[in-house]
């Protein structure tokens, strides 16, 4: 029997679908990938809204997706990562969307990926979209805090246009210290650089853009609730916009108009919190 | 055409940003001001810092939307700075939201959250997501709403509107209790409860299994309600329910609203919802010949 027919038209419904994982792989102790075969249509940079029931639903960005199937790269964290750890291939969850705006994928190119820790797979998932394009070149830069940490290093290496740069905090793997540092020898006029991961480095990257007035385009995390832009839970200062349509990717002039960025965000009562 | 006098204060427009929708941050809701509204009403606050329910707290499909938030809100008192940041960004007139489980709790809001610059103040006796956690919900109670509604009157420093349910059954004597005790305006209404069940899962989508349904299905028994609330009493209503497009606005207005809550409304239609929904007024009024809302409010009832 084949799961999620759906008996209805094309109406709107974003109540979530029950999928299957049909793969799970372990990325390192902390960090598994989740495999579904299903016909997502995302583009790199969206996320779903994931569902365990009686648990939780939270947003993931979508870190594969060929087309015929899309991958979950998932790190270990609070109740309802936990409960999802301790699933098995064949086991179901309710994934809704995909939601949010997403990365450019452009001929002509010189791509800069600038991933911190999982943020590699989003990134990931773009440089393989971009090899449907013609003329594009990718310096892939990937930081983790040691070399245990790093993420899809081999998935990115087999990329023919791919140059790979490696920082770790504790130097066990490429430059000792942060991927960013490499950063302003590799922008040049054509380069779009692209960030995906924690909030400081993003910054940093931007601020590069900035100085040298190239393309960046950035993947903000806000708490979210809702995903469809309803609730307002990630609306950013001070434009207002909410994050989960008109981000989670941003492009450099959005970006810096939100105030808040680098700064603080919001916890689950709306309250700040600083960086 | 559309500007609205509602207890004294002016509103460009009758449509105000409903309560629990884009209310998290001054800027969200003054971005609601940009895409039309002509007032807001901030997320109903609790004296307490609450997280809420674990999600999913909403979803919609093409015929409702269906929430169980659970009141999540930084508390009162860390919500003063954010309230007054809304009036240094925005102009427009600012509704206030509380939320309690007692009538002592209710009075505590009241007072605290008289520090901040609101221009009316909504009463929330009505949510139906916090089920059994307050006891039975205060909206299904004549006595409970006239003591909570003179005990708050005596202590706000702006005008009140009380929200109520829809689908109570003695809506009028419920009404006219809240009129009675000093209610400045009733909100009609809540949304209603209800749930959806995920079949595959055989589990309920919202964390919290019920919630309460706003959208589309929501707009004829709103619309009913505040039919049966103009019948009952004298006071102004903010009618709130389901609108979403200009034909649902205008109905709204003829069988008894003033202003008019739109919430669910940006799911639908997206960000600008208000301005899409005030567009639609305006043409219908033109093709009609109606100059001003006072002409139709209320009109059904002649």
């Amino acid at each position: 029997m084949k799961f999620v027919a759906v008996f209805t038209t094309n109406m709107k419904n974003d109540s979530p679908k029950q999928l299957k994982i049909t793969r799970i792989v372990e990325e390192n102790p902390s960090v598994k990938t989740f495999y579904f075969d299903y016909e997502l249509s995302s583009k790199p940079g969206q996320f779903v809204m994931l569902w365990v029931p009686g648990v939780d639903q939270k947003p993931f960005s979508v870190g594969f997706d060929n087309g015929e199937s899309f991958g979950l790269t998932i790190f270990k964290r609070g109740p309802m990562t936990g409960k999802l750890f301790e699933m098995n291939e064949g086991d179901r969850v309710g994934i809704s969307g995909p939601y949010g705006t997403s990365f450019s994928v452009k001929d002509n190119t010189h791509y800069i990926m600038v991933a911190g820790g999982y943020g590699a797979a989003p990134l990931g998932f773009l440089a393989e979209e971009l090899q449907k394009k013609e003329k594009v070149t990718i310096d892939f830069c990937m930081g983790a805090r040691n070399k245990d940490l790093l993420l899809f290093e081999t998935r990115m290496e087999k990329l023919s246009n791919v140059n790979m740069h490696i920082s770790t905090d504790d130097g066990s793997k490429g430059h000792k210290g942060f991927i960013t540092d490499l950063l302003p020898e590799l922008i040049d006029k054509n380069s779009i650089s692209c960030t995906c991961g924690p909030e400081l480095m993003e910054k940093k990257v931007l601020d590069l853009c900035n100085e040298k007035e190239t393309d960046c385009e950035v993947s903000i995390e806000r708490h979210m609730k809702c995903g469809i832009g309803v609730c307002g839970q990630c609306a950013v200062d001070d434009l207002g916009i909410c994050m989960c349509k008109q981000g989670p990717v941003v492009k450099r002039e959005l970006a810096n108009k939100i105030k808040e960025f680098g700064h603080y965000h919001r916890d689950k009562s709306g309250a700040k919190i600083d960086l | 055409m559309l500007k609205t006098n509602f207890l004294g204060k002016q509103f460009k427009n009758p449509i105000v940003l409903a309560s629990g929708i884009l209310g998290v941050s001054a800027s969200g809701m003054a971005n609601t001001v940009k895409n039309g509204c002509g007032g807001v009403t901030l997320k109903t606050l609790f004296k307490e810092k609450r997280s809420g329910h674990p999600n999913p707290t909403m979803f919609g499909t093409e015929h409702y939307f269906i929430n169980a938030v659970g009141l999540s809100g930084p508390g009162i008192e860390n919500s003063i700075e954010e309230i007054k940041k809304f009036k240094e960004i925005s102009g427009a007139p600012l509704i206030g939201s509380i939320g309690a489980g007692s009538t002592e709790g209710f009075v505590e809001a009241a007072k605290l959250i008289n520090q901040a610059p609101i221009d009316l103040l909504e009463v929330n006796v009505s949510c139906p997501n916090v089920g059994t956690e307050f006891g039975t919900p205060f909206a299904y109670s004549a006595e409970a709403i006239k003591t909570i509604t003179a005990k708050v009157k005596e202590v706000s420093k702006v005008p009140i509107s009380i929200k109520l349910a829809p689908g109570v059954w003695n809506i009028s004597e419920i009404a006219k209790a809240a009129e009675s005790a000093g209610a400045d305006a009733i909100t009609a209404g809540n949304t209603i409860a209800g749930m959806a069940i995920d079949v595959r899962a055989k589990y309920p989508i919202l964390h919290n299994k019920v919630g309460g349904v706003s959208g589309p299905a929501l707009f004829p028994v709103a619309l009913k309600f505040v039919h049966d609330v103009y019948k009952s009493v004298k006071i102004p209503i903010i009618g709130t329910g389901g609108i979403t497009t200009g034909e649902d606005a205008l109905a709204m207005v003829m069988a008894g609203a003033t202003l008019l809550g739109v919430g669910s409304a940006v799911y639908f239609r997206g960000d600008n919802a208000f301005e899409k929904i005030i567009a639609e007024m305006e043409v219908i009024m033109k093709e009609e010949g109606i100059n001003s809302l006072n002409e139709i409010r209320g009109c059904i009832h002649n």
